[in-house]
């Protein structure tokens, strides 16, 4: 693999996380528990749709002069490099907040890395989308405890979304060729040693939220790297690209 | 006009040999084009006439978001994505301002959700027309902004302050909606055959519920006369009907697309468009709950409420236990 292939991988995984979960988050519009939580779920997809731009851009270039929207719209399943935990469908409103929350938690502690990159494109990039990405995991994190602190039955729910997350977790902390050539580089920080501060970061927020961090370090996987999404990305992908796929060639 | 067909309270305008010695000194201040604050003294009919319309306008910011966010998953860039993002975020944010301004008169953000839930409120007809291709969102933005703005701008100067102010930041960004929307049809417009066949249906299919946004003409009418004479409504459903369709005529002929009316020609003389009427029997159809999409459209919102009652719940217990802690520790 050279460096440009592993570059240009690293940066898809990037874009890709952002751009699925982006579109995920704006399922909501209109259907939120409280108007406040409307205005909060826009806003969070539309921080992740921006940051989408920037990293795959960039990726665009590397990868032969394609537009960030090319990447977006005219890519297949297997051509996606976003962890899974992102493409799980929203189920209800705590779920949701849980895998904003998971993700956060890992998306802070990775950009807050990336900010000191060798490649100045890739701080930079980083350096905007840490000061949204802050606000999302204090955002989410509050929610967390506020609903899991909150009501007999808003804990059960907020539990029950943990459990069925947290076998999505371990996959943002897998390394592979790809990230060890990014390490060498100087471009990223190896995933696996983001783990401890991110143990640390969720065990404090879960901790006060009173839900119990399941013992299980088992990880499905397969996203990052392309060799097996969910089931559930196909079906995202149909909606999203299909105004580009129906009308191939027109500008909009 | 987001808030349409709103009843005036009261029995029409009194003379002021009528009115008491406070309705008189009321009356005083709206004439010398003196704000009303919520803690002055105001007649009941005021009141109750202003939280009817502001309560409309906030639903309508509301229910406005599903049309819209029909589409967002399906935006065909990452760019228009991001401005329909913002536009429904937008709306959600007028929503929010003018829930707080009606706050001001004395009525709960939540009394007022559970009127519109259960039909008692209504919102703008014009959002139970659905958004079929991707143009329609265009056409929400130059046409549909683009006739609440006829209403909003002069409701800028209206005479209760909270709803005036909020008025103002709404115009800003409306005005921005607006020339997104035209942005985003004049490029399909200008685009393959396909895509100018989707902009001409989405002319198609808005063009007369725009023009029923501003409400059947009011002439005649008494409560608009009380609504007038107490400034919450500035002018005339035909005035802003006219002024519309003068300023969208030209622009729909520099996009190409011809507006679904063989009559609609300038007219020398009076210095104006002449034009058709909507299908006023459709209009009270859809005001009477049966548009297109009236049912799905409450149907969503209750579903939102119902379902994210837990959620508000939760919030709210560990507020109270977070306030119970502090004062026990205090």
């Amino acid at each position: 693999m050279t460096r440009d292939e592993a570059f240009l991988q690293f940066l898809l995984r990037m874009g890709d996380n952002t751009l699925i979960l982006g579109h995920r988050v704006s399922e909501w519009c209109g259907h939120a528990p409280v108007l406040e939580e409307d205005i909060a779920l826009a806003n969070t997809a539309l921080d992740l749709i921006g940051q989408t731009q920037m990293w795959l851009s960039l990726a665009g270039e590397i990868d032969g002069g394609k537009s960030a929207d090319d990447l977006a719209f005219l890519r297949d399943a297997w051509d996606f490099r976003n962890v899974l935990l992102v493409e799980v469908p929203n189920g209800d409103f705590g779920r949701t907040l849980m895998r904003q929350f998971l993700f956060d938690a890992w998306h802070s502690i990775m950009l807050g890395r990336l900010m000191t990159s060798s490649d100045e494109r890739v701080a930079a990039i980083a350096a905007k989308a840490s000061k949204e990405v802050t606000y999302h995991l204090e955002r989410s994190s509050d929610t967390v405890v506020g609903l899991g602190d909150g009501t007999e039955e808003s804990h059960a729910r907020m539990q029950e979304a943990l459990d069925y997350l947290w076998p999505y977790v371990g996959e943002m902390f897998v390394s592979d060729d790809v990230d060890a050539e990014m390490v060498a580089a100087g471009i990223a920080s190896n995933p696996s040693d983001l783990r401890e501060e991110y143990d640390a970061l969720v065990g404090r927020v879960l901790a006060e939220a009173t839900l119990t961090t399941p013992e299980s370090r088992f990880a499905h996987k397969g996203g990052r790297d392309g060799r097996m999404h969910t089931e559930h990305l196909g079906h995202l992908l149909t909606q999203m690209q299909w105004l580009q796929r129906a009308y191939p060639g027109a500008t909009w | 006009m987001y808030a349409q067909m709103i009843k005036t309270a009261g029995t029409g305008v009194k003379s002021r040999e009528e009115m008491s010695e406070q309705e008189r000194a009321f009356q005083d201040k709206i004439d010398a084009d003196i704000k009303i604050e919520p803690k002055d003294w105001m007649p009941d009919d005021y009141r109750a006439t202003l939280i009817r319309q502001i309560g409309q306008h906030a639903h309508s910011e509301i229910v406005g978001q599903l049309p819209e966010g029909n589409w967002i998953t399906r935006a065909p860039t990452l760019e228009r994505k991001a401005i329909l993002l913002a536009k429904v975020q937008d709306e959600a944010g007028h929503g929010l301002y003018l829930y707080c301004a009606a706050e001001t008169l004395g009525v709960s953000r939540d009394e007022i959700t559970e009127m519109l839930l259960d039909g008692r409120m209504k919102y703008s007809s014009i959002f139970n027309y659905p958004t079929l291709n991707w143009a329609d969102i265009g056409a929400v933005g130059w046409l549909v902004d683009g006739a609440a703005i006829m209403n909003q701008v002069p409701l800028q100067r209206t005479s209760f302050g909270p709803y005036s102010r909020a008025m103002i930041r709404i115009c800003k960004e409306e005005s921005f909606h607006q020339r997104q929307g035209y942005d985003a049809i004049r490029k399909m417009a200008e685009g393959t055959p396909e895509q100018r066949k989707m902009a001409q249906d989405a002319m198609n299919r808005f063009w007369y519920p725009s023009l029923m946004m501003f409400g059947p003409s009011d002439k005649e009418s008494v409560h608009s006369a009380q609504s007038m004479a107490w400034k919450i409504k500035i002018n005339t459903n035909d005035e802003l009907r006219q002024k519309f369709v003068d300023q969208t005529v030209p622009q729909a002929e520099y996009l190409g697309l011809t507006i679904p009316d063989p009559d609609l020609k300038w007219n020398e003389e009076r210095g104006h468009y002449d034009f058709s009427e909507p299908d006023w029997s459709e209009f009270f159809d859809v005001i009477k709950g049966n548009g297109p999409c009236n049912v799905d459209r409450l149907a969503a919102r209750n579903k939102a409420w119902d379902d994210g009652k837990w959620v508000r719940d939760g919030l709210l217990a560990h507020a109270r236990k977070k306030r119970g802690a502090k004062v026990a520790a205090e």
